[in-house]
């Protein structure tokens, strides 16, 4: 240890709002490339559920699984996407267990960066995950009639929606222990949410009762509309329901993560 | 030229437990100020208040002039802190780290990159440099995290319990960093549970204990509240130490230090010639020594003498 430290003297001028979060986001794609297994997590699963319904459910529910696959893959994708918002939630009760949040919170900076930041992380881990399941599916045969510009649309959708979930979870992941308990808490909620809904099965199929209640199910909404969008069908309502919903829970949640996240711990 | 800090009545407390109860404190700007005290004195919790993490109930805190509470974002822009407990991403790598600190500071990418560069050669991490985090030795995480709150030369760095944890050779690498920094002119306040680290870093210290204030000043103004110099005995028997400290307590008074160390006996002098007149009488009594001294109190004897207790640092560790 012979060097000076000095060199900068005057401190710099803090970053900008928007390179606060750019860097933040920066921070998120290094510990993807450090640890991916985050995100072989992420894209085991939605293989193998694709692989599991297209070919043992597919003839039942659908007269072919090539048939099937049509139906199940806009559902797939989004119960995976719906799935790795929870690391949100569980990356954020890491670091501000590990102290690195107390180290944010005392720079300069404009506050909300961190939590931004983190969550344009987790878009670019959303679309990741998104390309390995489509190219999947291509392979084992779907075929989209909406053409490239229906799954991109499909995609945003469904990013659109994480994106406001993910709020959410990060009041989750302030107010639990662990990184494992926010992981329960959170499915929890997203068991029944993404099984109960027509992700796998055509709501028509389901007893009355149970349309009811499926019938009402944000992820229903969310998968009726990718489907749509996928397949080129005219699904104009049920993407506006989705926006109208990803953009109350945005309002309802950011406000309050921001007050817990600023509050002392 | 205003205070690095300046506190009145500072309180906080958590559900039932009085963390601080009325913390003054006035610190010059420049030195190096050792706040030190036991497990759960409130070292932590003052730090917290004065890098704006916390809000203290009661009382105000000033640092450089500023409101910690009303001009919190004034405060950071000046303030670095390294916390207690490790505060650095452990997936990524040391030289990622440092740049992500920097590029938050403001410093453009090459701008960030270079001084991760130059910290790292500073700390002696060079080598470890494209390494994660979490394959660094306890001594290397401290030294990554001290250098991530310098990326930006604050112009006071708080260090809670620096070297707690770090082997010997460890220690002294941060304190050499300490002087270091504080001879660039940086303030730094640091926290510590060890007695001869204050002493030896800090120009004047604070002996906190639940939460209060109890003793404030120069190392030696300390030790002088303990009396001008200290007797050390050093028995060859433990068998002889009741016998000891009657001969001790007949030639000196009532000036026997307590100590739970069974070999040994301490008293105040209030004067170094008093010790031939001790000496005598246990040569006379043939009690048998191992050590005889006369020196400065420690600040363990400090301690004592304000709070009647010995410092508690049995559990000092293996907090998460
Ligand atoms: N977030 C908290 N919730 C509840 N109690 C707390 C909290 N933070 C601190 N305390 C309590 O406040 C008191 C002071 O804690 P503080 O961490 O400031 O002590 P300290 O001097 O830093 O101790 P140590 O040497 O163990 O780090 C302790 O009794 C502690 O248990
Ligand atoms: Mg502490």
């Amino acid at each position: 240890m012979t060097h000076p430290l000095v060199a900068m003297r005057a401190r710099p001028h803090p970053a900008s709002a928007p390179s606060a979060v750019a860097t933040l986001a920066w921070r998120a794609m290094l510990k993807i490339k450090h640890v991916p297994f985050q995100l072989f997590d992420v894209t085991v699963m939605p293989i193998m559920f694709t692989l599991l319904f297209t070919y043992i459910f597919g003839g039942a529910l659908a007269g072919s699984p090539r048939e099937y696959i049509q139906y199940l893959l806009p559902g797939v994708l989004v119960q995976t996407i719906i799935f790795i918002t929870v690391y949100t939630g569980m990356g954020l009760n890491t670091d501000i267990h590990k102290g690195l949040y107390d180290r944010f919170r005392s720079l300069p900076m404009w506050q909300p960066a961190p939590l931004l930041g983190a969550l344009a992380g987790d878009l670019f881990r959303y679309s990741v995950a998104s390309a390995l399941i489509l190219i999947m599916g291509l392979i084992l045969g779907f075929r989209p009639q909406g053409g490239a510009v229906g799954v991109l649309l499909a995609v945003v959708l469904v990013m659109v929606f994480c994106f406001a979930l993910s709020w959410c979870w990060i009041i989750i992941g302030m107010l639990v222990r662990t990184p494992e308990s926010v992981m329960t808490t959170s499915f929890v909620f997203l068991m029944p949410l993404t099984f109960a809904s027509n992700i796998f099965v055509d709501l028509k199929t389901m007893p009355g009762w149970l349309q009811e209640v499926v019938g009402r199910n944000p992820v229903t909404h969310l998968a009726n509309a990718s489907r749509g969008l996928m397949h080129g069908q005219p699904v104009g309502a049920e993407v506006a329901w989705v926006l109208a919903a990803s953009a109350v829970v945005v309002i309802a949640a950011s406000p309050v993560a921001m007050r817990m996240y600023r509050k002392e711990r | 030229m205003t205070d690095a800090i300046e506190t009145h009545g500072l309180a906080k407390r958590f559900g039932d437990t009085r963390a601080l109860d009325g913390v003054d404190l006035r610190i010059r700007q420049g030195s190096v100020f050792g706040l030190l005290g036991p497990n759960g004195a409130g070292k932590t919790t003052t730090i917290r208040i004065l890098a704006t993490l916390l809000r203290p109930d009661a009382g105000t805190a000033m640092v450089l002039g500023h409101d910690v509470v009303r001009d919190a974002r004034k405060v950071r822009e000046k303030v670095s802190l390294t916390g207690q407990y490790a505060s650095v991403d452990e997936d990524l790598t040391g030289h990622e780290n440092l740049v992500l600190m920097g590029r938050l500071l403001g410093l453009s990418w090459r701008g960030a990159g270079a001084r991760a560069t130059e910290l790292l050669e500073a700390f002696g991490l060079a080598d470890a440099a494209g390494r994660q985090v979490q394959t660094y030795s306890g001594g290397m995480r401290r030294r990554i995290d001290i250098a991530a709150s310098l990326v930006a030369i604050p112009e006071i760095l708080f260090l809670d319990e620096p070297t707690t944890g770090l082997d010997p050779r460890s220690r002294s690498q941060v304190w050499e960093l300490v002087r270091r920094i504080a001879a660039e002119g940086t303030t730094v306040l640091l926290t510590t549970q060890y007695l001869d680290e204050a002493d030896r870093l800090a120009e004047r210290l604070a002996v906190i204990d639940h939460g209060r204030v109890i003793a404030e000043g120069t190392s030696r103004d300390l030790k002088a509240s303990v009396g001008s110099s200290a007797l050390h005995l050093r028995l060859a028997s433990a068998d002889q130490r009741a016998r000891a400290q009657e001969l001790v307590s007949r030639v000196l008074g009532e000036a026997i230090l307590p100590g739970s160390d069974p070999m040994s006996v301490t008293a105040r002098l209030a004067s170094p010639a008093q010790a031939a007149a001790v000496l005598a009488a246990l040569t006379e009594d043939r009690v048998e020594l191992a050590e005889f001294s006369v020196g400065n109190p420690s600040l363990d004897e400090v301690f004592f003498a304000l709070t009647g207790r010995a410092t508690e640092t049995e559990n000092s560790e293996g907090k998460p």
